[in-house]
């Protein structure tokens, strides 16, 4: 199990929403969060007043995923996410050592499988 | 737009203190307009919806002082006016002829008009239209096409001189910038992720707030459309009332059958809609009538605004529906239901007058060709020269960083103040 996290441009959010769907990639969490990845810093005005914002707003994924799924989660992530310019963002893998469906109580594999209706 | 029975030649105290207060009124409602244009975008593009209301404040007041006013209101041939009001030219404080104020607060007050009427298009093309090509479009429109439109309808053109009734801008005003919405949409062509997201209004606050003060400042739109404090201006002003309350009303109900919820911007819609159809009949039908016309209004713009969002034109912020369509119902329905022991002009034909509704007839056929062609040429011929729209990536980002280098809602988290570079090396190194 590993728990996949993924920082996109706001604006790609929905394009990649519309991958993880395809990917059969149905359990995860979203956020608007602001950060700084190297990329270019603009420039912006106020009455006058110069400022360089460096942090740009971005959406993090959250996925937990079973190792077959980790790979196929990568692809709509990049496939979803990517423009070729700077400031496409970022995926980090992490190990994740367990998870607990509250409802039920199952856990690990079981508890990031969503359940099919 | 309407005879005054005073002396010609004086100027009247009360009617000028009543003008002075509706120009006020009226240029409020291009801020309004920004309001109400700026809630139904999406956050990344509030400040460029709006600015492109604030250009039309600047380019147009401009353009109609240097030409516009002239084409517009000067004697000219059934097509346009002449050219010798230009640079304002002979508008001082004689009284206008017809009217007993000053000629200066008449062109103020026909110079409100335009400006929001400019303002009006640029709803067709948010959230992509670059901003530069949008102060030419501004520029050439507001002569080209409003200019033109009002002479026909006010100036003395060939629809005034044909008996077209048109009380405050069916015509030039509503008719204008919607059919030319419609082909400025069209030319500039669909927002990219048109038709593939949804793309939702980013503040309905600002879109009740912004329709609120709409209705307000149009008291002095359809009000002051009268010159003076006559009865044709008041009936005009409570009519102002009547007419989109019963809009709201019609617009809650279409909205219950359809969707069983009253939406809150359907109901902003809706107020916009009802003063629209008010516009050119305002001070030529009875307040019963107004009422009727109120209530109908509401069906065809609603009808519009359904079909609309179902086709591939990204007419993004509905100007065809609220402001095209509505005039359009407007001036049809003067010829019908206009009645000369209210107004003092004309019957319609339901009061006999079938020749009325002729009348009408043409300008609801004229008025949009005109605009629809006009406008589309003059977008063809400006993106010839300039490309009207950005890369889709600077779409993506937004209109505010891109073109204005603001955000709306900036937080400042992140944001390095950038100080004047001090000389302090050179100082060093003199010494």
């Amino acid at each position: 199990m590993k728990l996949v996290i993924a920082i996109v441009r706001p604006d790609k959010g929905n394009d990649v929403l519309e991958a993880l769907y395809r990917a059969e990639v149905r359990g995860f969490s979203m956020s608007r969060v602001q950060g700084h990845g190297g990329e270019l810093e603009r420039v912006e005005t106020y009455r006058g007043t110069r400022v360089q914002m460096g942090l740009s707003d971005k959406v993090r994924f959250e996925i937990a995923v079973s190792d077959a799924f980790v790979e196929p989660t990568i692809e709509a992530l990049c496939e979803g996410a990517r423009t070729d310019e700077v400031g496409d963002g970022k995926i980090f893998v992490l190990p994740l050592e367990r998870v607990v469906r509250i409802r039920s109580g199952e856990t690990d594999d079981s508890a990031v499988t969503p359940v099919r209706s | 737009m309407t005879p005054i029975l005073a002396a010609a030649g004086e100027i009247n105290a009360g009617d000028t203190a009543w003008m002075l207060a509706a120009t006020a009124l009226v240029l409020l409602m291009t801020p309004a307009l920004g309001l109400f244009y700026a809630g139904l975008v999406r956050e990344k593009n509030t400040l460029n919806t709006f600015m492109m209301c604030a250009a039309a404040l600047a380019v147009a007041t401009i353009t109609w002082a240097l030409v516009g006013y002239s084409l517009a209101f000067d004697e000219g041939n059934g097509f346009v006016g002449g050219l010798g009001h230009a640079f304002l030219n002979g508008v001082t404080f004689e009284p206008r002829e017809g009217t007993t104020i000053p000629h200066l607060l008449f062109f103020a007050f026909q110079a409100t008009f335009c400006i929001l009427t400019t303002a009006l298009v640029s709803g067709a093309v948010v959230e992509r239209m670059r901003f530069g090509p949008f102060l030419i479009f501004a520029a050439l429109w507001s002569v080209l096409v409003y200019a033109v439109m009002a002479h026909w309808a006010f100036g003395g053109g060939w629809l005034q001189a044909n008996g077209t009734l048109d009380f405050a801008g069916g015509i030039p005003v509503e008719m204008g910038s919607g059919f030319s919405a419609l082909a400025a949409a069209l030319v500039v062509g669909s927002r990219k992720d048109y038709g593939r997201q949804a793309l939702l209004p980013h503040n309905a606050m600002y879109v009740l707030l912004g329709a609120g003060l709409l209705w307000f400042g149009w008291f002095g739109f359809n009000g002051g459309s009268g010159f003076s404090t006559g009865n044709a201006g008041v009936l005009a002003f409570v009519n102002t009332l009547l007419t989109p309350a019963c809009t709201l009303f019609v617009w809650f109900m279409l909205d219950l059958i359809r969707g069983r919820q009253v939406t809150a911007i359907g109901a902003a819609t809706a107020m916009i809609v009802g003063c629209v159809a008010i516009t050119p009949a305002g001070g030529f039908i009875s307040p019963a009538w107004a009422m009727v016309l109120g209530a109908l209004a509401a069906l065809p713009s609603y009808a519009v605004i359904v079909w609309r969002t179902r086709t591939r034109v990204d007419e993004t912020l509905d100007v065809l529906a609220a402001h095209g369509v509505a005039g359009l119902t407007g001036i049809v329905f003067i010829g019908f239901f206009a009645q000369e022991s209210w107004n003092g002009v004309a019957d319609g034909a339901f009061f006999g007058n079938a020749a009325q509704l002729a009348d009408q007839l043409v300008a609801a056929v004229a008025a949009p060709v005109y605009a629809f062609f006009a406008t589309l040429l003059l977008l063809k011929v400006i993106g010839a020269i300039t490309p009207l729209r950005g890369p889709g990536k600077e779409e993506a980002i937004g209109m505010d960083i891109i073109h204005h280098g603001e955000e709306a809602y900036a937080t400042g988290e992140g944001a390095m103040l950038i100080l004047p570079e001090e000389p302090v090396e050179e100082e060093l190194a003199v010494r």
